[in-house]
């Protein structure tokens, strides 16, 4: 029926299938449980925000946390009742580490909210709509892939610019016991049909192939009828493939049906391919034909442990606990203690696996819940799946190679990962590891190959992690390196500037000096009294200098102390506040201080400078004989006028003549001195 | 008698044609500086801590390549004195407790911001600038830059930096590597589940 | 039922195949049998001897080793692959061979060559060939002249009053006191009527002087017991042995053991070379005689495919191979050994971690392989998944 060619992939195992536990019965609709915790991180990308809070009645369907950022998807309450608690629980992880999770005690009344009751939210038409409508629909109804890695669909959908050619629905199910994929396609076919066709027309792709192993004959079957029912040229076609685990894996699966790889550390989109598991297609159906959030899922519940193993519709956040409960779990006993009977202390460890055998990982306690990936809940006895026994040294069999679906050396990368060479390991492709637990399966020697290859992910993963902060530090360092030496240096270039400018100053100080003493000299040589310039002429520049800065001082005091003056007048005359009367009361004091500094400096500038020996030149003489001259002559002009007048001046005037008269006759002396000793 | 002249010759000849090899590749493929200094620089944590007495992680390495002993990085631990005792050909030897001794966890610090005056002491202190902050203004340290190098504790005149280990995160956590369970007493296979083999 | 204690954490997979490192060595102890069925029709008791002995002794030897070192005795012992050591050897060691050359090469075996790596899965060279290597050079005397001729070569017997008894092999007792006495030993001839060389010696030293037809004219392999003109070119006995191997290893192929790659290449290349030389028959050994004869289908299948020691990557495993064969061919031609299956087996030992090296094979979405040693890895290659 099926014009496929199959092609297949190296490796790979067959263990025993376990499948039909669980197909005994048609889907329970497992009851709602009293209190369901939500983890908002549930999916791959960034945790959802919450949008509720504690003490909020919430209906089924609500949004209880908005997606953060692109690859995000939204958070429902699966029922009605009340929001209990937000707080930091233990989540279903290997790690067992705490998430933020939602708590909302049940009010068993499970109230659809009232848009999607009555059909609001619904897309009528959807194979006409907008695809981004339908995105958008997809994305708040937070879907995500049901088949285990929980990526947000809508993201996975957005192919924009990528072309893609086939669409592959992944209905495998290779890992033995779960069922969950059999039973929904044998009743809910045609919905997850429906759901395909709506992914084909947001991918655009020219077709699809659902793949379905060989073991579920039945699904296979209602899958075809299902697709007789649809009308019109759908492109789909159920591909059977042989039962081989892992061909469930989506580069596996990828590789039977069309032969192509897909590329190391790349995404199937980028051959063209979208692969989406086939619990995902119903729900996106669910989203967007009735509106429904993804607020529920089909998990297989099986194993020994289990009296009676079957599939349930269960709603996300359900305790595990409820779900054993209504399936009925033994709790294993030894030997020993059914003979005794009753309880005993020494408990034999019992496991419940989240998941399959292959891939699932075991939980911490039976309160964790269920979540949007859990496709399975597996408690086996021990003798159903015995524990390892205690690993022995690997002999390098081979077997490993043979089974490793992903073609890598797995006894390579233990002896790498065992002996921390995570070089090696990294080369030998690591990182294409799958994790599918094919060759832990057949090592002889029962090490656990797997734990081995996530700790070397890990561990590389730290390193590198290490490796870029490590070099950002030294980047930093060096930054901080160049900062200090610049600072260092700016200082240096500072402080030799301002020691330039000092000692131009002086320099030019002193060039300006040599010169004055040099005119000195040559005028004193004129005159003929050489060398006695030379000493004193730095002097008075500085006797000057200080003078002026002295006066200047005075001045500035005087100003301060008129405006503190002023302040307190205007002080006293109105009633507000003195601001600045400190500041300048401060600068008053300053400048007293300063004008009793230049005050000694000057004293002292002038005790070290020698007496002043005035030069006096016949000019300078001739100057003054005749100053005098003109004083005598103004005074005698007055004495006369008083004469005349007859003022009370006269004897006052009288002796300032005399004296001027003496000092002219001294003038003459000096002068007749003058030429007597000069050439 | 000509035969060992013969001998002799032919060998001599091949020593001077090989020694000309060599001494053509010294010459045309010298390679410039020190590779060694960054090679050795490469493996150690730049945490710029100066446990090892030097000041930053370049001076120990260029110290390393003078011939100082490896052994003298706490933060780099173990592994990094294999590493180098693998690079430089040398035989690793135990942390030198002098200089600290390993710590399990990776530390950051962190200010309890209430009780800081502003002083900048640590901000000076940090090797690696990795705490914001100016006089008389808030300080905090930058959680991603800082690589605990416990430099800034002790300049604090307020004592208000604490050393705290990383938390691990979804993102962070990953399986511990199984144990080597080739025992080195009997151990029976169920005594070994009640410890939980794996 | 719900505290944390009732729970254990452990790694997934859960499920296992049920497959044992002891069931795989006993599957291959199992697979000699008709191997040793057929030695000790044709050549005595020899052999069965040797192979107890050798199996006292290694269980004995690794148990005192493992005390030493600490080590669980009873678990190590129980995965078989001492007995499989000492079952080999007692194959590979001649039939008349003193019982201390037998000790000799078990025990350093089992302690040189295996314990001392590390025990278990961390010896590079097979243990076996290594013991039988070094009797081989320590003794050459014993080991070359211990060798026994097809029953059907030894003389008749006249016993006066019951007529004239077939050749048959030398009896139990008689064998046990070859082997542990020196009573009945070689240096009084007690032997001479059953030992002789082997073949592949018998035919190298006679090509020197005599052509293809005249050597198989010569009662190793005359008196073949395949019938027909065509048993010439087979010896007499040994084609059987190594029919016998061959199903032994046929069916632990069947078995998924191991990959056909190592016995495959190992026959190939012997075949090959001999057939490439042995056009001159008067010179080199035909092509039947190598495949046929000596220890080659022992080594195609139980000893070159040793896990432990050979090369693990599937071309690796034939380039393993076809050196194996090639220089078995070249040491039993050009060589001072007749039979060359230790030191071939030998010298691929040192070869196979270089070979694993450079055959690596490509993995799911790489383009090529990564071969050679490890480069820089680039960052931004590979995406965590």
């Amino acid at each position: 029926m099926q014009p496929i060619t199959l092609h297949s992939f190296d490796g790979g195992i067959h263990p025993q299938e376990n499948k039909h536990q669980s197909t005994q019965s048609p889907i329970a609709q497992l009851p709602v449980p009293a209190q369901v915790i939500v983890p908002v991180g549930q999916h791959i990308g960034a945790p959802a925000d919450v949008v509720v809070a504690v003490g909020d009645s919430v209906l089924k369907g609500q949004i209880i946390a908005k997606p953060k950022g692109f690859v995000s998807a939204a958070v429902h309450a699966p029922t009605s009742g009340k929001v209990t608690a937000i707080e930091q629980r233990e989540l279903p992880h290997s790690s067992g580490l705490e998430g933020t999770c939602v708590v909302i005690d049940t009010d068993g009344k499970d109230q659809w909210l009232e848009e999607i009751a009555n059909g609001d939210q619904a897309i009528a038409d959807y194979l006409e709509a907008d695809n981004d409508i339908l995105n958008n629909r997809i994305r708040d109804c937070g879907i995500t892939g049901m088949g285990g890695a929980s990526f947000p669909t809508s993201v996975k959908m957005a192919v924009k610019g990528k072309k893609i050619d086939t669409l592959i629905i992944n209905a495998a199910e290779c890992e033995p016991y779960i069922t969950a994929d059999d039973m929904l396609m044998r009743e809910r076919g045609l919905d997850a049909i429906r759901g395909i066709q709506i992914m084909m027309k947001l991918t655009q792709a020219d077709n699809c192939l659902i793949g379905i192993e060989d073991n579920k004959p039945e699904a296979i079957k209602a899958m075809e009828d299902a697709l007789h029912k649809m009308h019109g040229e759908h492109h789909i076609t159920v591909v059977t493939i042989p039962t081989k685990y892992p061909s469930g894996g989506e580069k596996q699966l990828i590789k039977i049906l069309t032969g192509k790889e897909v590329p190391s550390g790349g995404i199937p989109a980028a051959i063209g391919i979208v692969c989406q598991n086939i619990g995902t297609c119903e729900a996106v159906y669910r989203a967007v034909a009735e509106g429904k959030p993804l607020i529920s899922r089909i998990t297989t519940i099986t194993g020994d442990s289990i009296e009676q193993p079957q599939n349930v519709d269960v709603l996300i956040g359900t305790p595990v606990k409820h779900l054993l409960e209504f399936a009925g779990f033994k709790q294993e006993k030894s030997l020993f203690q059914k003979l005794l009977g009753g309880k005993s202390k020494a408990e034999s460890k019992s496991r419940i696996i989240m998941g399959g055998p292959m891939m699932g990982f075991t939980l911490s306690s039976d309160e964790l819940p269920i979540i949007k990936s859990s496709n399975c809940i597996l408690a086996p006895s021990q003798k159903e799946l015995p524990a390892n026994d205690i690993a022995s040294a690997c002999i390098r069999c081979g077997l490993c190679t043979e089974a490793c679906p992903a073609d890598l050396l797995p006894q390579q990368l233990y002896w790498f990962s065992k002996a921390g060479e995570l070089d090696k390991a990294e080369q030998h492709n690591i990182a294409d590891c799958i994790e599918c637990g094919a060759c832990s399966y057949v090592c002889p020697s029962e090490i656990p190959l797997v734990q081995y290859y996530r700790h070397a992910k890990g561990a590389i993963k730290e390193e590198r992690a290490s490796q870029q902060k490590s070099d950002r530090s030294k980047i930093r360092f060096e930054a901080r390196q160049d900062r200090l030496d610049r600072e260092a240096a700016e200082k240096e270039a500072k402080r030799k500037a301002r020691a330039a400018t000092a000692e131009k100053a002086q320099a030019a100080k002193k060039a300006a000096a040599l010169a004055q003493q040099k005119e000195a000299a040559e005028e004193a040589a004129k005159n003929g009294d050489a060398p006695v310039a030379e000493a004193i002429k730095p002097e008075p520049v500085d006797l000057e200098k200080l003078q002026k800065q002295l006066d200047a001082a005075q001045a500035g005091l005087k100003k301060s102390m008129d405006k503190v003056a002023e302040i307190k007048a205007a002080a006293e005359n109105s009633d507000a506040p003195i601001e600045n009367l400190e500041v300048f009361e401060k600068a008053v004091a300053n400048r007293r201080d300063k004008v009793k500094l230049l005050a000694v400096q000057i004293t002292e500038a002038k005790k070290l400078a020698p007496p002043v020996v005035k030069v006096a030149s016949r000019e300078d003489i001739e100057k003054k004989l005749r100053a005098q001259q003109d004083r005598i002559d103004k005074t005698q002009q007055r004495f006369q006028l008083a004469q005349e007048q007859g003022l009370d001046t006269l004897p006052a005037l009288q002796k300032g003549l005399d004296k001027q008269m003496q000092k002219l006759k001294e003038l003459e002396a000096e002068l007749a001195q003058f030429d007597k000793a000069g050439v | 008698m000509s035969s060992i002249l013969i001998a002799i010759l032919l060998l001599a000849t091949l020593a001077v044609i090989f020694g000309a090899i060599l001494g053509f590749a010294a010459v045309r493929f010298k390679v410039e500086g020190n590779p060694i200094v960054d090679q050795i620089d490469n493996l150690l944590p730049q945490t710029q801590c100066g446990q090892c007495s030097y000041p930053g992680c370049k001076p120990y390495a260029e110290a390393i390549a003078a011939g100082e002993s490896i052994n003298k990085c706490p933060p780099g631990g173990e592994s990094t004195i294999i590493a180098l005792a693998d690079l430089l050909g040398v035989e690793p030897e135990p942390l030198d407790a002098e200089h600290g001794a390993e710590k399990d966890a990776v530390m950051v610090a962190i200010i309890r911001e209430d009780e800081c005056i502003g002083c900048t002491k640590c901000i000076q202190a940090c090797p690696i600038d990795a705490i914001m902050g100016a006089a008389k203004q808030m300080h905090t340290v930058i959680a991603d830059e800082c690589t605990g190098c416990d430099l800034c504790v002790e300049p604090c005149p307020v004592d208000c930096i604490d050393m705290i280990p990383i938390e691990t995160t979804l993102q962070t956590w990953h399986w511990d590597k199984p144990e080597d369970l080739i025992a080195t007493s009997e151990q029976s296979h169920e005594k070994n589940l009640e410890q939980g083999v794996h | 039922m719900s505290s944390n204690s009732s729970f254990t954490n452990i790694t997934s997979p859960h499920a296992h195949g049920g497959n044992t490192t002891s069931r795989i060595m006993l599957l291959v102890i199992l697979a000699t049998v008709p191997g040793i069925i057929a030695l000790t029709y044709f050549f005595g008791w020899g052999n069965l001897i040797n192979i107890v002995l050798a199996s006292i002794t290694a269980l004995t030897c690794e148990a005192l080793i493992l005390k030493i070192r600490k080590r669980p005795i009873l678990f190590s012992l129980k995965d078989n692959s001492a007995l499989l050591t000492a079952v080999l050897l007692g194959i590979a060691l001649p039939p008349f061979v003193p019982w201390w050359v037998t000790v000799v090469a078990v025990s350093f075996a089992m302690v040189f060559a295996k314990h001392l790596y590390g025990g278990l899965g961390n010896n590079p060279f097979n243990p076996a060939m290594v013991g039988y290597a070094l009797v081989l050079i320590s003794f050459p005397v014993q080991m070359t002249t211990t060798w026994a001729l097809p029953f059907f070569l030894a003389p008749d017997t006249l016993i006066p009053g019951q007529g004239i008894i077939p050749a048959q092999v030398m009896s139990f007792t008689d064998t046990l006191g070859v082997i542990f006495s020196n009573t009945n030993s070689l240096a009084n001839g007690f032997t001479d009527a059953f030992t002789g060389a082997t073949p592949l010696d018998t035919y190298k030293h006679l090509a020197k002087n005599e052509t293809s037809i005249e050597i198989l004219q010569g009662p190793l392999f005359a008196d073949a017991s395949l019938g027909g003109s065509a048993s010439n070119w087979f010896a007499g006995g040994w084609e059987f042995v190594n029919i016998a191997f061959l199903i032994g290893g046929l069916a632990l192929l069947a078995l998924r053991l191991f990959t056909w790659h190592i016995p495959f290449s190992v026959l190939a290349a012997l075949g090959t070379c001999s057939m490439l030389f042995g056009w001159d028959a008067d010179l080199y050994v035909p092509w039947s005689l190598h495949i046929f004869t000596g220890a080659t289908m022992l080594c195609a299948f139980f000893i070159a495919t040793d896990p432990v020691t050979a090369s693990t990557t599937p071309l690796g495993k034939i380039i393993y191979g076809a050196g194996i064969g090639i220089l078995i061919f070249v040491i039993r031609t050009w060589g001072a050994y007749p039979d060359a299956v230790a030191f071939a087996v030998l010298l691929m030992n040192f070869a196979a971690p270089l070979i694993d090296t450079y055959t690596q094979p490509r993995t799911y979405g790489h383009e090529k392989a990564k071969r050679g040693l490890v480069t820089k890895p680039d960052t931004n290659s590979n995406k965590e998944g």
